[in-house]
């Protein structure tokens, strides 16, 4: 590693201090687990919807209690374990200074670890609030809110000692979705329990199908959307070793997708027994949000302006862009399926599940998937992953597999949604319920295969974690410090 | 449609506490500069160094992470 001048011809120390890697490095390794645990979890219950017979009749397996278990290993363990270790990543070396209360941000690696197996356990038993990326009774809500408050303060509390006065706009989304992500939980978490394993909602009816989706449209504004936009401008600037293509952008963007998210919630409940204004303030915000969205995969894939060349060679920087075209491809769909009369023919039907894995796939996966590979040599004293022709081989792999996915998803839906709403001139249904499940089976069957493809990936993605860890050496690196008298 | 009653409030306090946070930083000069933090996380140099210390041990005093300028242009 060659050491020369900077511009001012300062020369850069190390302070004595270490940044601290090893709960980065855990949570990292998890990250990589969980989505492997998570996505065979999806990739089974997509075969169940193809050939049924595969619940067994066996309770712990059926399709009901297996779902909420894929959610909420994708999202939870794999999504917010990957936010959780970069998060910790990115605020130290942006603000250079060593985290906050390192015995605590041990305890919330712990604590979501724990967490995650308490989920693994009770939602296969059928322990379940019923309430959609909700489902883990109160217990675990309770030990969840602890080890968030736990985070926040490690998070925060490294901010708060930074030694640059700047806070680097990643810090901002990680830090919006920290706070949000608090309220969301601990208001629709609300419950009254009634057993060690039962509890029910403080909220009923449709009233707690609007804080439901209030909360359910937030998760996905906050932790799946502005948590990783944190992820995304820190990881691609550095991978592209290019600026941020406007850095006023990103500030201006991410206060105006935290002002307009909040409203979007009522698009879920379209036609419902919502009231219809609370229905059109959804709908109205929702589209809005385009704007803002769009300013965030703007500026990320412009980033490359100049560099576009690396795109050819780098199959880090592949993952990390697609991941931009497909956030800007789901937040062009949501919009337009937040419109009424677009909702009336997608609701319920499969193009919704098409939407989420657009964003969950395409948007959520890739730029964890390509943070990860950023981030991991590094915490093990290496330049790159064990084999590079192993990420590209993972990109092409998992592209295939999210194409593959969604196209289905959209056919099936898009079948749906007209066979549903088909009447005769008489006023009757056209089409029996089950003559739409008839014409939607052989997307079925495609969709497992993309799944497979996406977790073959991610298998791929395990064993090259596994080679580089055993070829490195676990490092903190210096915390710099500036020359004084060049500073 | 009783629900509303708590989103609602909830969602303008946290509208307000967003805005307060935005103002406050604004006038403490968090938004002064809009070139220099996207340039400073890549003079941060986060690749491997042969004077890292293994997981645990503080190093001594080393000439650390260093930039290269011919890496990065002036800005305009």
């Amino acid at each position: 590693m060659s050491v020369s001048a900077t511009m001012t011809g300062a020369r850069v120390h190390a302070s004595g201090e270490t940044y601290h890697y090893k709960v980065i490095r855990q949570l990292t390794v998890m990250t990589v687990v969980w989505g492997v645990v998570g996505m065979l979890v999806g990739v089974f219950i997509a075969a169940q919807l193809a050939w049924p017979a595969l619940n067994f009749d066996i309770p712990w397996l059926t399709y009901s209690r297996l779902r909420p278990l894929h959610t909420n290993a994708v999202i939870f363990a794999f999504g917010t374990t990957g936010l959780i270790a970069t998060s910790f990543y990115v605020v130290q070396r942006t603000c250079q200074t060593p985290l906050f209360a390192p015995k605590l941000a041990s305890f919330v690696f712990w604590g979501w670890q724990a967490v995650i197996v308490a989920a693994v356990i009770t939602l296969p038993m059928g322990l379940s609030t019923t309430k959609e990326y909700a489902e883990l009774e109160w217990p675990i809500d309770v030990l969840i809110a602890i080890v968030w408050v736990s985070y926040a303060i490690v998070f925060f509390g490294t901010v708060a000692k930074r030694r640059t006065p700047h806070i680097y706009v990643a810090n901002w989304f990680y830090g919006g979705f920290i706070l949000t992500i608090a309220v969301l939980h601990i208001v629709n978490s609300a419950a009254l329990p009634v057993t060690w394993t039962k509890s029910y909602s403080v909220y009923a009816g449709v009233q707690d199908a609007m804080v439901q989706w209030w909360y359910g449209h937030n998760a996905v504004g906050f932790l799946l959307t502005t948590g990783f936009l944190g992820m995304m401008y820190y990881f691609v600037p550095k991978q592209a070793d290019r600026p941020i293509y406007s850095y006023r952008l990103s500030i201006v963007h991410f206060w105006a997708l935290i002002f307009t998210y909040m409203w979007a919630g009522p698009h879920h409940l379209h036609y419902t027994a919502l009231p219809d204004w609370a229905q059109s303030v959804g709908m109205v915000f929702s589209i809005i949000l385009l704007a803002p969205s769009w300013g965030g995969m703007i500026n990320g894939i412009m980033t490359l302006s100049g560099a576009w060349h690396k795109l050819r060679t780098d199959p880090i920087l592949k993952f990390l862009i697609v991941s931009l075209s497909f956030y800007g491809m789901s937040t062009f769909e949501g919009p337009m399926m937040s419109i009424k009369t677009v909702n009336a023919l997608s609701h319920y039907t499969d193009w919704t599940v098409g939407h989420v894995h657009s964003g969950a796939l395409g948007w959520v996966g890739f730029i964890t998937i390509g943070s990860v590979y950023y981030l991991l040599p590094r915490l093990f004293g290496r330049t790159e992953m064990h084999s590079v022709r192993a990420i590209e081989a993972h990109f092409w792999i998992a592209t295939i597999g999210v194409v593959l996915y969604i196209a289905a998803m959209w056919i099936a839906g898009v079948t749906q949604g007209l066979m549903w709403r088909a009447t005769n001139p008489d006023g009757t249904l056209t089409y029996a319920f089950v003559e739409s499940v008839k014409a939607t089976y052989p997307y079925y069957y495609i969709r497992v295969l993309g799944g497979l493809l996406y977790l073959g990936g991610m298998v791929i993605m395990l064993w090259n974690t596994l080679m580089t860890i055993r070829a490195g050496r676990a490092i903190d690196a210096p915390v710099p410090r500036l020359d004084p008298a060049h500073a | 449609m009783e629900a509303l009653y708590l989103l609602i409030p909830l969602s303008v306090l946290a509208i307000f506490a967003a805005a307060w946070i935005f103002l406050r930083m604004s006038d403490s000069g968090q938004f002064d500069d809009m070139e220099g933090p996207a340039w400073s996380i890549l003079h941060d140099d986060d690749g491997p160094e042969s004077r890292s210390a293994p997981s645990g041990q503080a190093p001594g005093e080393t000439a650390g992470n260093a930039v290269d300028a011919a890496q990065h242009p002036a800005k305009p």
